[in-house]
């Protein structure tokens, strides 16, 4: 049961950084390394609020704001110093290091005594005791899918509209008089609060802020994109956020699967081979649905 | 009106491969103007509207819209009261998005892009209008997603939306280039009708030279960077398609093509 859940809790929180990979890589076809930095830099934020005594409720949008301001950066060296998009995450994933330990002071900040967005007196009281043990679970699922849910609202405004068309086509962005520069800093600045956001969930869930917590995190998120993408390509009703969403439960299983047969500094090997296994199968589709057109 | 005025343009400026394309180049079209553009590769055709819109510098001279300098004015803001059509169908349109949504972001070109719902249903039944003027059972489709459409209807599409909202200025790029021959005469049919009802100032580069002489009131023959013919008018409409041609040859051979 132990296993079942915790693989849940964490399919879902790197699912809400899942669905800022998504927008990056699948909307605005950009491969965005930022995500290694902004992860922890939610997780950096959350850790020295909480110490210091915040409403543990304040960090989510808090994390969140911190989170588009690197995106800004990012999209800001991309865009006004025409600096190559993989370079430019590159660039603020190195730099959010350093940020992140003078945020959070050190490489390890434990946050096991203070409240939580899992525990504190609302949550206590709202969950009935016999539930308590799936409060983290709950708590991560009603975020997770309010997300989603305000992702795919936005992604049907025209300010979302604009941002599907900048990666698909961005003569046409410029040929509606907007200025695809921008609109690709919009999306970045999503994408990294999205992903900052997962780091402050994760960093209360792990109950420690740890600076190399978001060391791959680029790599799980974009597993999580690619497996749901492809899995449910055929699935028209479905949308990509919930298929972004089930492909990072899915990823997680798959490393929980392996972990029981290798051990746990297997990891970043197993993680590896499995997203090079899912990047060979979803190139093998998209293959065959060419030959097909 | 449109002027261009005194422009010098280089590619690779400052190395060994610079190449002058032109060197004081004017053009001016007046409003109501459907000029049609013919000419060699190379000779400037795709440059000079390049150069119009905003796409690429120029080195020396002024670009002018009803008087108003727009030389320094950057290519996005510029397209504000541009339409383009460009020769690939895929240029003008958004592949993963329906039609509808392509039809409502390019309706809202000029407007705010903000948190307002992307779709305006009301507007609907307007683009079901549209769409079944050109006649190809788009109306029906409004929910397809637009890269399964071939290139023909890809670029009414892209012709359609690039009109949507009212422009001064109507650029067509080799717009029929890629397309088969009849669906090519479906949308030069579709284009002049635009072109007339919205009163557009159009300027239209092609390679077909039928399509230059029958279509548009004025008529421009480009070779290096120079306009060596230019007919309005009367001229226009006599001028028959040998007659061009023979001039088309003349420069070519100049050139040893």
């Amino acid at each position: 049961m132990g296993i079942y859940m915790s693989i849940l809790e964490q399919g879902l929180i790197y699912g809400i950084l899942a669905l800022g990979v998504y927008i990056t890589y699948k909307i605005l076809d950009f491969p965005d390394l930022t995500v290694d930095g902004s992860f922890p830099l939610g997780a950096a934020l959350t850790a020295t609020m909480i110490t210091k005594g915040v409403n543990p409720y304040l960090t989510l949008p808090a994390s969140f704001l911190i989170g588009v301001l690197a995106g800004i950066c990012t999209g800001l060296i991309h865009v006004k110093f025409k600096v190559r998009d993989l370079l430019s995450g590159i660039i603020m994933m190195t730099a959010l290091w350093t940020i992140n330990l003078r945020l959070a002071g050190t490489a390890n900040v434990p946050i096991f005594g203070n409240d939580s967005i899992f525990d504190n007196d609302f949550i206590n009281g709202l969950i009935p005791e016999s539930l308590s043990s799936w409060n983290v679970l709950i708590v991560i699922l009603v975020i997770t899918v309010i997300m989603k849910i305000l992702l795919d609202l936005y992604l049907k405004t025209k300010s979302g509209f604009l941002l599907r068309a900048v990666g698909d086509n961005d003569v046409l962005v410029t040929s509606l008089a907007k200025d695809q520069g921008n609109v690709k800093i919009l999306g970045l600045a999503i994408a990294n609060g999205l992903v900052s956001l997962a780091g402050c969930i994760f960093c209360q869930e792990e109950r420690v802020f740890e600076i190399s917590s978001g060391t791959g995190a680029i790599v799980i998120g974009l597993a999580s994109v690619i497996i749901g993408t492809s899995l449910f390509k055929n699935l028209t009703f479905m949308k990509a956020t919930t298929a972004v969403l089930i492909g990072s439960i899915l990823y997680k299983a798959c490393v929980a699967a392996a972990l029981k047969f290798f051990e746990p500094q297997d990891m970043k090997l197993i993680t590896a081979v499995l997203f090079l296994v899912i990047l060979i199968i979803g190139m093998e589709r998209r293959k065959k649905v060419k030959k097909n057109a | 009106m449109l002027e261009l005025k005194g422009i010098d343009k280089y590619y690779n400026p400052g190395t060994v491969n610079e190449m002058c394309l032109f060197d004081n180049f004017n053009l001016t079209v007046k409003d109501g103007e459907f000029v049609s553009v013919v000419g060699s590769n190379g000779s400037g055709k795709t440059s000079m509207l390049n150069i119009v819109c905003g796409s690429i510098p120029v080195e020396k001279g002024q670009i002018l819209i009803d008087g108003k300098d727009i030389t320094g004015m950057k290519e996005y803001k510029r397209n504000r009261k541009i339409g383009r059509v460009y020769q690939n169908p895929a240029m003008g349109t958004c592949p993963s998005m329906t039609i509808l949504e392509n039809m409502s972001l390019a309706d809202n070109k000029g407007g705010f892009y903000g948190l307002g719902r992307g779709v305006n249903r009301a507007r609907k039944d307007h683009y079901r209008e549209l769409l079944s003027q050109l006649g190809l059972g788009l109306e029906n489709k409004m929910d397809v997603l637009v890269g399964s459409l071939s290139g023909g209807q890809r670029q009414a599409l892209a012709l359609l939306m690039s009109t949507m909202t009212p422009v001064d200025f109507l650029i067509l790029d080799e717009h029929t280039a890629a397309l088969d021959p009849k669906t090519a005469e479906n949308i030069m049919e579709l284009t002049d009708k635009i072109v007339k009802e919205k009163n557009l100032t159009t300027i239209m580069v092609t390679h077909n030279l039928r399509y230059a002489v029958e279509y548009g009131n004025r008529l421009l023959m480009m070779h290096q960077g120079q306009i060596v013919l230019d007919l309005a008018g009367a001229e226009k409409d006599a001028v028959q398609v040998d007659d061009i041609l023979k001039q088309f040859n003349e420069i070519s051979i100049e050139c040893g093509n």
